[in-house]
């Protein structure tokens, strides 16, 4: 079992509120993602459930008992740090062995779990080293194991890939998603990066500011996002936003249309602008096309090879119901 | 573009480092080469280098006269004791102030080093009637807690330094795994540090065993260290130089050798922080 639940949570550093009135539950077995911009209180919160912050007030429930008061080590959770945070004395073994020895179980039972972790992981070869030995992908992997022979009733992730490079990452990305599926274990995980919320995630919280914009599934934020903040969050390359008379025509005072929703050519179209940058990835090409008199860029982008160049003139159509419309203040009512 | 250093600078530098070196050096090898030389030789005009009848008299004289054994043990509990005590007491010290600092570290801090500003003879008095009292005047117990307190200043400030250098996140990953206040330290911060803890041991000791301010003002016979062995040859009814500096060489050399042995975790300690 792994509930978590906030009621009325606050968290002040010194006269400064870094998260106000806070209410959220995360389900038993959920892969929930807190994804934000930088300083919007993400691991801020993590960390109150945590326990390595003390709440200013509210309550926290882990399965339905109030934990506000219980150290960390007694929540029964356990915690991914993005520095890995290993015990650079210790070896492999020994890391992943330490929060077993704190809790007392003995020689046998820890050899058994350690190796059965170690071989989950693609540890084994690795049992005798120090962490000073390993690359940054297998030190990450050693820190989940010291998570998982925990047996944590949830996993607590604070942007455990964000030092890893860019293939590495999306390996461990699929590695903890397999996990996931695999423990049925509530794991709550923090990222600034929208495409790793999106990809992992069963529910998504987007913050800002300490504020929670929008709960939902990946599919749920994309498709009907509250606001113009989650809206020009997720989804990658941003959604298009534009003000003015464009909106207008839609009754609106922002209406969104993301790049994949707006199609390109050189024919004709309601829209018109010169390509900026092509980005050509193979599978799809993104255009940044500028002088459109709608806003400053609009991306858009197209399914396979398609060839404009520089300074090419080009006609963009986006599909009707496809667009959002938000009010003035930014909140979206269709 | 690279800084070039000419071979005749280098040569420059070199020797000048040698000159300096051994002039800091000198008293201490002048101090050894008279160990070796009679009273007259001692005190000959114009001073014999090292063409002199090498003798090791002054030794014989020395541990005739005086129990050696006693006064290195003496010495040895004192500065081991102040340090282990000191340590003990510093490290959680230094624990909080590193790691759940308050508004107020910075400024304890300081007022720990401000007391090490005070000259020793301004609370002489005050804690003479208070060793008087407490019965712990010529007694190991009371030269190992004073040098504990006066060198804690300076064991508190150079393992805070050492802490601040450990990053937060591997404790709070053990506060996670289950580990108590004290595990964390035991298992995890301590031997993190060991390299910092060794070298304020190192520095502590020595700074403990050269102490004669206290040592000497505080003992009379029983618990004197190697600090009042050398006072005991600079007696009133004059200088006998040769048999002084045989008792010095003896005192110091213990604390030369271990220091020999130890340059490098000293020189270390010293500079860590300020290198990096």
């Amino acid at each position: 079992m792994g509930q978590i639940t906030l009621e009325k949570v606050t968290k002040k550093f010194g006269n400064v509120e870094v998260i106000p009135p806070l209410d959220l539950t995360i389900h038993d077995g959920e892969f929930t993602v807190f994804v934000g911009p930088s300083g919007c209180g993400k691991s801020t919160l993590l960390r109150l459930i945590a326990g390595l912050e003390d709440m200013t007030s509210g309550t926290l429930r882990i399965d339905g008992q109030d934990a506000t008061a219980i150290p960390p080590a007694k929540r029964g959770l356990a915690m991914v740090f993005q520095s890995y945070a290993l015990y650079p004395h210790m070896s492999v073994r020994k890391n992943i062995a330490f929060p077993m020895r704190m809790a007392g179980v003995d020689q046998a039972t820890q050899n058994a779990k350690i190796d059965a972790a170690a071989k989950a992981l693609n540890l084994t070869d690795y049992l005798d080293r120090r962490p000073g030995q390993l690359s940054g992908g297998q030190r990450q992997r050693v820190a989940i194991g010291r998570a998982i022979v925990r047996e944590p009733s949830a996993f607590l992730f604070d942007e455990p890939l964000s030092n890893l490079d860019a293939a590495l990452r999306v390996g461990m990305r699929l590695e903890i998603s397999e996990l996931h599926k695999k423990l049925a274990t509530t794991m709550v995980y923090v990222t600034h990066d929208q495409v790793e919320a999106m990809t992992m995630a069963d529910k998504i919280v987007v913050l800002r500011a300490g504020h929670i914009e929008q709960v939902g599934s990946p599919l749920e934020l994309y498709h009907t996002p509250r606001n113009t903040f989650v809206a020009g969050f997720i989804g990658s390359p941003k959604m298009n936003l534009i003000d003015g008379a464009e909106a207008e025509k839609h009754d609106a005072h922002t209406i969104g249309i993301r790049p994949e929703h707006i199609d390109v050519d050189a024919q004709g179209g309601p829209w018109q602008g010169k390509v900026g940058v092509a980005e050509h990835l193979g599978s799809d090409t993104f255009f940044h096309i500028h002088d459109t008199g709608l806003a400053e860029t609009i991306t858009v982008r197209a399914p396979g090879e398609v060839s404009f160049d520089h300074g090419d003139t080009v006609f963009l159509t986006p599909r009707d119901d496809k667009i959002h419309r938000f009010n003035a203040e930014g909140l979206r009512f269709s | 573009m690279s800084r070039t250093v000419t071979t005749q600078r280098k040569a420059i530098n070199t020797a000048l480092a040698w000159g300096i070196g051994l002039l800091i050096f000198f008293p201490i090898l002048w101090t050894f080469l008279t160990s070796f030389k009679t009273e007259a030789t001692a005190i000959a005009d114009p001073p014999v280098f090292l063409f002199f009848d090498w003798t090791l008299e002054n030794y014989s004289v020395v541990t005739e006269r005086s129990d050696y054994a006693r006064f290195l043990w003496n010495s040895i509990f004192i500065a081991g004791g102040s340090t282990i005590l000191g340590i003990i007491v510093a490290v959680p010290a230094a624990w909080s102030m590193a790691f759940v600092p308050s508004h107020r570290t910075k400024d304890i801090l300081l007022w720990m080093l401000s007391t090490k500003m005070l000259p020793a003879v301004g609370v002489l008095y005050p804690i003479y009637l208070l060793f008087i009292k407490m019965g712990l005047l010529d007694s190991r117990l009371g030269l190992t807690l004073v040098l504990m307190l006066i060198n804690l200043p300076i064991i508190v400030w150079m393992l805070y330094t050492y802490f601040r250098e450990i990053p937060g996140e591997i404790l709070e990953a053990a506060r996670m795994d289950g580990a108590t206040l004290r595990s964390e330290i035991i298992y995890v911060l301590t031997p993190m540090a060991v390299p910092g803890i060794a070298s304020t041991l190192l520095l502590n000791f020595i700074l403990a065993w050269n102490e004669a301010f206290w040592t000497l003002n505080l003992t009379a016979a029983k618990a004197a260290p190697l600090t009042a062995f050398i006072a005991s040859y600079s007696s009133p009814e004059g200088l006998f130089y040769a048999k002084l500096s045989a008792a010095s060489t003896m005192a110091i050399a213990p604390i030369l050798i271990l220091g020999w042995f130890s340059q490098k975790q000293l020189v270390r300690g010293l500079t860590f922080g300020a290198v990096k």
